[in-house]
């Protein structure tokens, strides 16, 4: 529930003056020093005694990580394990490009701290990976030319998983409906539609 | 990265409220509010409580009356895919399936949903607005499209839950508890209008947290329907939305509740609505009458007039789809 509507036009176009409205434009700069937020005390480095070790469960194998509590998922899977196949877009739950299951769920790993994750079983778009070859859904993806420049695929790949564990033969309607938390800035839209139809047909 | 803070996973509700109450403290449900106004800087917590531990208050159970218990961590999706929801209030159903995204759903919970703060863009911007304790709202000559119509004064946000509305309909009440107290309070009255407060959304304070929403026994004949308009097809919050609950009998409109969600800063009850449909059959006449109604009183921004048309198209339509 973190979509943000900033950016949001509304048909006209929004414009900074309006957004700004009656705020005089020798006020402006004022007006937005004062409406700074409050910026929290530096951000220290990272101190052992501030980490806390936390277990995790990532594509089948156990990991153990110190973690400060502000870290989020996607922050230890791509820092700390090296794990990059899951993206970094948003980070406030408004793309899906960093989409991964939790418990055989979908969900986003920049709203989840790593140690709310502790003791879940997380997969990744590595975890589907049979060996060298694709799984099925990744297959899918690549025959359907269910992508254009790449960036949302592991998140589209992870979210289509989810679906598919959850609802293994979706109807159209039901595939545009799962896949909604996914956005693709290409509008691929319909080749990922097909790629999950695909994907299930292969999974039986 | 998120600013620093502290981390708590109490294993009680009892060493929940303790840690609640601290200064500065804030409690994790879902925390998929909370982590983006954390992040966004909209607010700042020195100390995250987290209840993913408290399993208490989770799931969804009957109640000896007859109607539901539903802790406030039962998750969005759990609620929009529950058989007796589905089957007993489906406005409830519907409301919990409209919200945010398949990934959201599964990690936002109810009682999170009823908490959040609002989306308004100057709020969760760089705006040292009224609710962030500035002397102005930046909404009142600025971009206010998705503002209200209705209830503003002062502060224009709009609530942005889509259950409140629902379970307002359906009669549901709340549970606070803080230490060493619990009380049942009607949901209608536990939202906080903007003429009575603009810095906080509800009545809950410091030390006291949502544990369930209880719903009474559904009425024989009773219908419910929750519908939402968004900009686009799915994953946004509403532009506008309603969500009706009726019983009928004899043909005629025995008790009906009529509750909008986004055009007012809470969920707002269309009393005047309601009043054109008691007693009434649910025919083109009354419809026609309750939809003019819906918005009696609405005060539109400068660019959130279309709410006002919205909101009658969409209360005919759910009240025609009761039928």
């Amino acid at each position: 529930m973190t979509r943000r509507r900033g950016s949001k036009g509304d048909g006209k176009g929004l414009s900074r003056r309006d957004f700004l409205g009656s705020v005089g434009a020798s006020t402006v700069g004022a007006a937005l020093t004062v409406a700074a937020p409050p910026l929290t005390a530096a951000e220290p480095a990272p101190q052992q005694e501030g980490l806390t070790p936390v277990a995790l469960r990532i594509n089948g194998r156990a990991e153990r990580v110190l973690v400060e509590p502000r870290w989020t998922l996607l922050d230890v899977l791509r820092e700390r394990l090296g794990l990059t196949g899951t993206k970094d877009g948003c980070e406030r739950g408004e793309c899906g490009a960093c989409t991964v299951l939790i418990d055989g769920t979908a969900r986003y790993a920049c709203l989840v701290l790593a140690v709310e994750a502790e003791g879940r079983e997380i997969t990744t778009v590595e975890g589907l990976m049979n060996g060298e070859a694709l799984g099925p859904v990744q297959a899918a993806f690549v025959e359907a030319d269910g992508f254009q420049c790449g960036f949302c695929t592991p998140g589209q790949v992870m979210a289509a998983e989810g679906l598919l564990r959850k609802q293994p033969h979706p109807s159209l309607e039901e595939i545009r409906e799962g896949m909604s938390g996914n956005l693709c800035r290409c509008g691929s839209y319909r080749h990922i539609f097909e790629a999950v139809r695909r994907a299930a047909e292969a999974r039986g | 990265m998120l600013p620093t803070f502290t981390y708590v996973r109490p294993k009680t509700v009892a060493e929940a409220l303790e840690q609640g109450a601290a200064e500065g403290a804030a409690l994790h449900a879902g925390g998929t509010d909370l982590l983006g106004c954390l992040r966004d800087r909209v607010f700042q917590a020195g100390k995250i409580v987290s209840l993913s531990g408290l399993s208490e208050l989770r799931g969804i159970a009957a109640t000896r009356e007859g109607g539901l218990r539903i802790g406030a961590l039962t998750t969005l999706a759990e609620i929009a895919e529950h058989a007796t929801i589905q089957e007993r209030y489906p406005a409830l159903a519907q409301g919990a399936a409209s919200a945010a995204s398949p990934q959201l759903r599964s990690q936002g919970t109810l009682g999170g949903n009823l908490c959040q703060r609002p989306r308004c863009w100057y709020f969760r911007g760089d705006f040292h607005c009224l609710r962030k304790g500035g002397g102005r709202c930046y909404a009142v000559a600025g971009q206010n499209q998705f503002h209200c119509i209705l209830g503003g004064m002062g502060c224009y946000i709009v609530h942005p839950s889509d259950t409140a509305p629902a379970l307002i309909a359906l009669g549901a009440q709340v549970r606070i508890v803080s230490r060493g107290s619990s009380r049942l309070l009607a949901l209608e009255s536990f939202f906080v209008p903007p003429a009575q407060t603009v810095r906080r959304e509800n009545v809950l304070r410091p030390g006291e947290l949502v544990s369930e929403v209880r719903l009474p026994p559904a009425p024989a004949g009773m219908r419910s329907r929750y519908r939402k308009v968004r900009a686009r097809g799915s994953w946004d919050f509403a532009l506008a939305g309603v969500a009706v609950a009726a019983v009928l009998a004899e043909g005629k409109v025995q008790q009906v509740r009529v509750v909008l969600s986004g055009v007012a800063p809470i969920p707002w009850r269309a009393t005047e609505a309601e009043a054109a449909l008691v007693g009434k059959p649910l025919d083109a006449d009354a419809i026609g009458r309750a939809a003019a109604a819906s918005v009696a009183g609405a005060q539109p921004l400068s660019h959130n007039g279309y709410k006002i048309h919205l909101v009658r198209g969409i209360v005919a339509e759910t009240l025609e789809a009761l039928v």
